[in-house]
């Protein structure tokens, strides 16, 4: 059997593309991913970041575009030959094999003699703290073992990539947390390129290095996650990042790098993120920084609820347009009562109509 | 209802211990089944079993000493055994790589409805058609003389083979499609590891499926194998009645309506209801040395 290169330099997607009949579920997808890495695919279902991923591990053929890993083609290699471990979402582990046979069983499938593939599956038993279960069947275990058999079992075979399709969305809260630490440790301690398939921003967030958004097949921005936290390029993409405040404003000129913006008769600071053709323009605000300014500047806006939020207050204000905007209060405000709301220049992102 | 309350005023009420139980107003629901059952299993077998320790010679076990001293008798036994056995594995066998193939095709709906005809055509009709098939002046031996094959017409019927191929026709879609059923019931994701992780599609029919597939193959083997040994109408149709395929169905048909010794007849039904158990118990006997939990890739 031949088995991938366990090193390489990069890994390129040349106008990868995958259509289902009618329907293209990427369209032409380029990316450079160094060794080392470690990328989440972002987007939200039906995004394409699933087919991405399986067109990487080759379980679905591409329908244009290569794979590329340096400079040897891979898209034409049958999975079993590219030699990429994978974890799914399902985590697919073999019910009928103990936990040391499943992941021994690329180990196995490789060739490798029985006495190296002992202490490599007793070291990946270790890495995800499992020693204690080796004997067990999959069904014995709780979800988050589970979770872990299948990322040693994958990383045993110390692949050249390793791909993950949304490896922590079937496990409760408190649990992904834990995951969430488990799988960056492992990722920092044996160095290995990750694919990360989510649609969870946080989870992007605190594991990737980089963060590619996807969204309809194509790729929004690719960033790392600083960058797309405070600039996201795009509306959606910003509207990914938790800029829950969307607000429709006239542009009515520049100051510097600060845009200007008119809304409902209250002119804002803020920064340009996608140029206008006309002067229509989006303001996009995340709740936590737009504030009551307690001066008779800002955006008037009644309060129609307030919730505790242990650090401070959340409140939702209705403009005289009747525009709906989340905001952070440090002190309670009355239902019913009228403040006026403002945000840091460098906290407004403002998105022009053209997209 | 309040009072039935107050006079047991600790602990839960008789309703509600029977319904912790699992016992409600719907369990009522199984008493038709079990009526039925009783009526038309367990009284007749019941009664077939008494029948047949009451022989015309009087003695308890005559029937059973007659029939295991006669040749002609105890034959049938292998006769039969002969004809089930290898029709049962041949149709497994050919059941398992079409399964594999119709698992990933999209309208199996129509396939489905093709090989379910044969079943409710019944063995009769299908050996009718056999008879014209193979006949001397059937569409197999003009084609096989046609094109040379064949300067005189052979004949495939009246023998172990007719029979043999009668059973195959109307076991395999049964066989087909329960064994469709377990190939479809495992999780395609679990293919999907295997190859990640290396294993070629041999390995993966190895290591995977064929594992997870053992406990249904048994229980299709052991369906398809019951059906096939009480083979009667394509037997005496298209086989040898008198010799080679002179099946055990047979010779108990030929005790209750020739003989008119239905205690006999019994004694048959009986024995070959014991050979029929017994490899059904040895076939799911070897199953329980293999993995028979969920084949899914466990909760998730």
């Amino acid at each position: 059997m031949t088995v991938g290169a366990t090193t390489f330099k990069q890994l390129h997607l040349q106008g990868v593309r995958r259509e289902f009949d009618a329907f293209t579920a990427l369209k032409g997808l380029d990316l450079t991913i160094e060794r080392g890495e470690f990328i989440a695919l972002l987007g939200p279902s039906g995004c394409g970041k699933t087919t991405a991923l399986n067109c990487i591990a080759g379980l679905l053929p591409v329908s244009g575009g290569r794979i590329m890993l340096d400079d040897r083609r891979v898209d034409v290699l049958r999975p079993e030959e590219r030699g990429f471990g994978m974890v799914f979402q399902n985590y697919a582990l073999f019910p009928h094999m103990t936990v040391r046979k499943n992941i021994g069983f690329g180990l196995r499938m490789r060739g490798v003699p029985k006495p190296e593939l002992e202490k490599r599956v007793d070291a990946a038993l270790a890495a995800v703290r499992l020693e204690s279960q080796a004997e067990k069947l999959p069904g014995q275990l709780s979800g988050g073992q589970q979770q872990r058999v299948a990322i040693a079992r994958a990383i045993v075979v110390e692949p050249p990539l390793v791909l993950m399709d949304e490896p922590l969305s079937n496990l409760d809260a408190k649990l992904r947390l834990e995951m969430r630490q488990e799988i960056r440790r492992i990722h920092q301690s044996l160095g290995s390129t990750t694919i990360y398939v989510t649609h969870d921003q946080e989870e992007a967030l605190s594991l990737a290095d980089r963060i590619v958004v996807l969204r309809d097949g194509a790729i929004r921005q690719v960033g790392t996650p600083a960058e797309l936290y405070a600039l996201p390029a795009h509306l959606d993409v910003a509207d990914f990042m938790g800029f829950r405040n969307r607000v429709n404003g006239e542009l009515v000129g520049m100051e510097g790098e600060d845009a200007l913006l008119n809304i409902e008769g209250t002119v804002i600071r803020g920064r340009m993120r996608a140029a206008s053709a006309g002067k229509a323009a989006v303001a996009a605000i995340r709740p936590d920084d737009l504030e009551p300014t307690g001066t008779d500047s800002g955006i008037p806006v009644r309060v129609e609820a307030v919730e505790y939020r242990g650090r401070g207050f959340h409140g939702v204000g209705v403009t005289a347009s009747g525009t709906e905007l989340h905001f952070a209060s440090p002190y309670p405000l009355q239902r019913g009562a009228a403040v006026r709301l403002g945000a840091d220049a460098g906290r407004v992102l403002v998105f022009g109509d053209a997209r | 209802m309040s009072a039935v309350l107050e006079g047991r005023a600790e602990g839960p009420t008789l309703r509600q211990r029977l319904a912790a139980r699992g016992i409600d107003g719907a369990t009522l629901l199984v008493l038709p089944c079990v009526a039925l059952i009783l009526g038309l299993f367990i009284y007749p077998f019941l009664y077939g079993l008494m029948l047949s320790f009451e022989p015309k010679d009087g003695s308890l076990f005559g029937n059973y000493a007659r029939f295991f001293s006669d040749p002609f008798l105890y034959g049938t036994i292998f006769k039969t055994l002969r004809l089930a056995f290898p029709v049962t594995l041949l149709n497994l066998l050919i059941a398992i790589p079409i399964a594999f193939r119709v698992r990933l095709m999209r309208r199996q709906r129509l396939l489905t409805t093709l090989l379910v005809l044969p079943i409710t055509l019944g063995t009769v009709l299908v050996a009718e058609g056999m008879l014209f098939y193979f006949g001397p002046q059937g569409w197999f031996n003009r084609a096989l003389m046609a094109v040379g094959l064949l300067s005189t017409p052979i004949s495939v019927l009246n023998g172990y083979w007719g029979v043999f191929i009668s059973l195959v026709l109307t076991g395999f879609p049964f066989t087909f499609l329960l064994t469709l059923s377990y190939v479809t019931g495992i999780d395609p994701s679990l293919e999907n590891a295997a190859a990640t992780l290396g294993a070629g599609p041999a390995a993966r029919f190895r290591e995977v499926f064929l594992p997870l597939l053992i406990p249904g193959l048994a229980i299709t083997f052991c369906l398809s194998f019951v059906q096939a040994y009480s083979v009667l109408p394509s037997a005496v149709l298209v086989g040898d009645p008198a010799g080679a395929t002179r099946v055990i169905s047979i010779a108990a048909y030929q005790a209750a309506f020739e003989e008119y010794d239905y205690s006999m007849a019994s004694a048959i039904a009986m024995i070959m209801g014991a050979v029929q158990l017994l490899v059904v118990v040895a076939v799911l006997g070897c199953r329980s040395l293999f993995y028979r939990g969920p084949a899914a890739g466990a909760k998730g």
